[in-house]
């Protein structure tokens, strides 16, 4: 058995310890804005915060987590009003959308730690997270407006 | 493509006001006058219900993948029955063609090949102004004056002359059939200079649950007692299983069953992992029997460059003017090229799955598909359902570019579903399954010749293309009423813009055992690729300036010149680049759209490695729906382009040698290069946009490198090794 947070709810897994954190997520608790995409850490799709850490679900072992502190797109805001998602919304980022839990995840790992990020710094962070739409100069400005009212 | 809409089929079309959750159903045509128990089940049979609530509810046709439809179509209908946007609720619609089929695809539910907009343009606009004469009659005569008398505005029905209104929701609640359907004509339809929502920047609906998590892709169907599934398939396309050894695998905890399938062997159980575990846990001996067992790709191109030679051999002629071989044979110079382009895959973001459960006779699904008419013959055909006994949910794509046109997911989730009565199963398959099962794009050769006359004027363009034939298995019917023409496949070569006084596109097809398939533009990915960097070498033969000798071409065609010349003012055009850059331009006409594009480019000449800086491009497609979502097309396209520069998918011995995103990247963020559309909006009726981005990116950046250069580049992706130096 196996006990963390998640969005600030203690809960707990009775998968097989090896099972991927992504799959716990997703199928036992319910929570599917966090996406499967690849399976290898390849994609990013699968991002969520381990203690504000972004961390690749598909590839931790739940027995990983144990104790931790986990973040998923559900829980990144109470009202899904982060700075984040409302610039998101506001630049119109998504297009089949399928990839953009994991992007904002990633973007908000990055606006953690960097509050007013340059292009260059936003384009070396963002480039493990895959959008096969191209979306890729709305997330940068979505992100530089977000960094911007923050 | 050109059919036009059956404007008779609209009378007969339902329209429906309904009151909260139980409806009062008004009807046309064959239903005219009936009306529904307020007991009997609900059956959506039209495109709109007005509740009491004064919330509109309006059908989305074709399924959401990104291109924005679920906004843009429902938005057809209330621009014509004066809508208040705020006011309007939008609804996936169910599996009914009969009401929302595509015309385009000969009345069947299917979203591709950029017809979403071109066949519901005008079909869902009579459907709004069938809609807002019928509250327009419903008024008059609760009011007893002629209907002539009444106007509407957003979302209500006025009388100027007593200064009278009725919200839609009041006229619901009383309104009831006409004697008769109201009569119109197309020529009653707005004019774009009418348009009141039409042509302006509308949020999409499902952008904010895309946002905050909520939005629901087929992955994420969950449902009480749901399984979870897993496919096996034969590593060689067209292989089955000889012998089967699960022991293993029926060990896996939470395994609950093993399905054999005539082309693989699924697994059924609790939980995804565990059916991951035991299908990585079953010995399947496969048949060797294939025809794709031969199929390696480096094998294939010097058959098919053969073949491409082989004159004599015309294949299907698939279009023709005047006469190419004697215009060329009396040509006084001749310029030919061959161009080679190698499978690529689609790599959807969601990985492919479906959902189905089996109730006695009745399946139902839940599927991310771009076919909800796939779906259906999956059921019926492979599966052998009754047709009034399937039921279809489509969900939100994480993607299409074509895979999701396919019913190849549906087919095998009907096998498991089959096998657990009762119980829904959701089936996944890994992205290794989604690149090893691909359905790719085919591997194409094309040879292009072209004649001069002693001016340098273009007499004569020769257009050949081999590879293996996409709708002979995917589109029979289509495949069969053309006379063999493949469609997807000559995509982008045939009904030239530029005006050839004599063309011939012959098309050579081939069966090599590999279930090629559409992927984002199809043959606009590889044809423009060829045309547009051969028209250069082509001017250059004959001693023009390339875009004088487009533009020449496009003489007949001022769309065509538009947009040419709008996006070389975007790029600046004659203004000279830093040392190192150059500028490449190409043009594209296809889905009854015009897009140019111009890339500004760099070589590094250590490596070959090309950089692209940035991309400029303008679009004519005519009335834009959402003229913000047009651009963002055209950039998602260019990016799928920009990607596809270097996507490779290689066979050897009919095997995919690519499994994953690390042995076939995709484009990322750092590789993106700025990217700037220009939209000509024109009151033409609206081209195709999801695809229209692609065609002109590679010729554009491999016009770009051979002023750099001095190299051509033929083959897709890019061999940058030529370019070292």
């Amino acid at each position: 058995m196996i006990t963390f947070a998640i969005n600030g709810r203690e809960m707990l897994s009775d998968q097989p310890s090896d099972t991927a954190l992504l799959w716990v997520i997703r199928d036992e608790l319910g929570l599917t804005g966090t996406k499967f995409g690849c399976g290898i850490a390849q994609c990013g799709a699968c991002t969520v915060h381990v203690n504000g850490v972004p961390t690749r679900s598909c590839i931790t072992p739940v027995s990983a987590v144990q104790g931790k502190k986990i973040t998923t797109i559900e829980g990144l805001s109470p009202e899904g009003d982060h700075p984040l998602q409302k610039a998101w919304i506001a630049e119109q980022v998504p297009q089949c959308g399928y990839c953009q839990s994991g992007q904002i995840m990633a973007a908000a790992a990055l606006l953690a730690k960097t509050k007013n990020p340059t292009r260059e710094q936003i384009v070396q962070h963002m480039s493990g997270n895959l959008c096969r739409c191209g979306t890729y100069n709305q997330i940068v400005a979505a992100i530089q407006r977000a960094a911007s009212q923050a | 493509m050109k059919p036009g809409i059956a404007f008779r089929s609209l009378s007969r079309r339902a329209f429906l006001v309904s009151s909260g959750a139980a409806a009062v159903g008004i009807a046309f045509g064959s239903f005219s006058g009936r009306s529904f128990a307020q007991v009997e089940p609900f059956s959506p049979n039209g495109w709109v219900r007005v509740g009491t609530d004064n919330i509109v509810t309006v059908y989305a046709p074709a399924c959401e993948m990104g291109q924005g439809v679920m906004t843009a179509m429902p938005l057809l209908i209330a621009e014509e029955m004066d809508l208040d946007w705020g006011r309007v609720r939008i609804e996936q619609a169910p599996y009914i063609p009969k009401v929302f089929g595509n015309p385009l695809f000969g009345g069947n539910m299917l979203a591709g090949a950029s017809r979403t907009t071109r066949g519901y343009y005008e079909l869902m606009r009579l459907a709004g102004m069938q809609a807002r004469q019928v509250m327009i009659q419903s008024a008059a005569q609760k009011w007893e004056v002629a209907a002539t008398e009444l106007s509407t505005e957003p979302h209500a029905v006025v009388h100027k002359g007593s200064g009278r209104k009725l919200s839609y929701g009041e006229i619901a609640e009383f309104a009831t059939v006409p004697a008769s359907p109201p009569q119109f004509t197309r020529e009653q339809l707005k004019r774009p200079s009418e348009f009141r929502l039409i042509g302006r920047d509308i949020a999409r609906i499902e952008v904010p649950d895309k946002v905050s998590g909520a939005a629901r892709y087929g992955i994420d169907v969950r449902m009480l007692g749901m399984l979870y599934g897993a496919v096996l398939r034969a590593p060689v396309n067209g292989e089955a299983p000889l012998s089967v050894d699960d022991g293993e695998a029926r060990k896996v905890e939470g395994v609950r069953q093993i399905v054999r399938m005539p082309y693989g062997v699924g697994v059924v159980a609790d939980t995804y992992p565990a059916a991951l575990k035991a299908k990585k846990a079953l010995k399947v001996e496969w048949t060797q029997r294939s025809k794709a067992r031969a199929y390696t790709s480096e094998k294939l191109i010097p058959e098919y460059l053969q073949r491409a030679r082989n004159l004599p051999d015309r294949g299907v002629l698939y279009e023709a003017h005047g006469d190419a071989r004697e215009a060329m044979a009396k040509a006084a110079k001749r310029v030919t090229a061959e161009y080679t382009s190698l499978n690529v895959t689609h790599a959807c973001m969601e990985p492919i799955n479906c959902t189905a459960r089996v109730d006695g006779e009745r399946i139902e699904f839940w599927a991310p598909t771009q076919s909800p008419f796939g779906v259906f013959l999956a059921a019926v055909k492979a599966h052998g359902f009754r047709p009034e006994n399937v039921k279809i949910n489509v969900t939100l794509l994480g993607g299409g570019f074509g895979r999701r046109a396919e019913n190849d997911y549906a087919v095998d989730v009907g096998f498991l579903a089959k096998a657990v009565p009762g119980y829904p199963v959701k089936m996944i398959w890994t992205r290794e399954d989604d690149i090893q099962f691909t359905k790719p794009r085919p591997l194409i050769v094309q040879r292009l010749e072209a004649g001069l006359d002693e001016q340098g004027n273009l007499v004569s363009f020769h257009h050949r293309i081999v590879g293996e034939s996409i709708y002979r298995r995917f589109a029979p019917p289509a495949f069969q009423a053309s006379g063999g023409k493949d469609l997807p496949l000559c995509e982008g070569a045939y009904e030239p813009t530029y005006d050839y006084p004599n063309f011939a596109l012959e098309q050579l097809l081939e069966e090599r055992g590999v279930d090629v398939a559409v992927w984002r533009s199809v043959g606009g990915g590889y044809t423009k690729f060829a045309i547009e960097t051969f028209i250069e070498e082509v001017a250059a033969a004959a001693g023009k300036d390339p875009v004088d000798f487009r533009m020449r071409l496009l003489a007949k065609d001022p769309r065509g010149q538009a947009v040419m010349r709008e996006v070389m003012a975007m790029a600046d055009w004659s203004r000279p680049r830093p040392a190192g850059r150059a500028l490449g331009i190409a043009y594209s006409d296809i889905w009854e759209t015009y897009c140019a594009m111009v890339a500004e480019v760099s070589v590094e000449r250590k490596t070959g490695m090309i950089s692209v800086h940035e991309i400029w491009s303008a679009v004519d497609t005519g009335v834009a729906l959402q003229p913000k979502n047009v651009e963002r097309q055209i950039e998602s396209a260019v990016v799928f382009g920009l990607s596809g520069l270097k996507e490779k998918l290689l066979y050897k011995d009919g095997v995919p040698q690519q499994s994953n995103f690390h042995d076939y990247p995709v484009l990322r963020m750092n590789e993106v290069p700025k990217i700037t559309v220009k939209v000509i909006v024109t009151d033409n009726k609206p081209g195709g946009i999801g695809e229209v981005g692609l065609p002109p990116v590679a010729p554009a950046v491999a016009n770009a490198v051979f002023k750099l250069t001095g190299k051509r580049l033929r083959e897709l992706p890019f061999d940058q090794s030529l370019l070292k130096a």
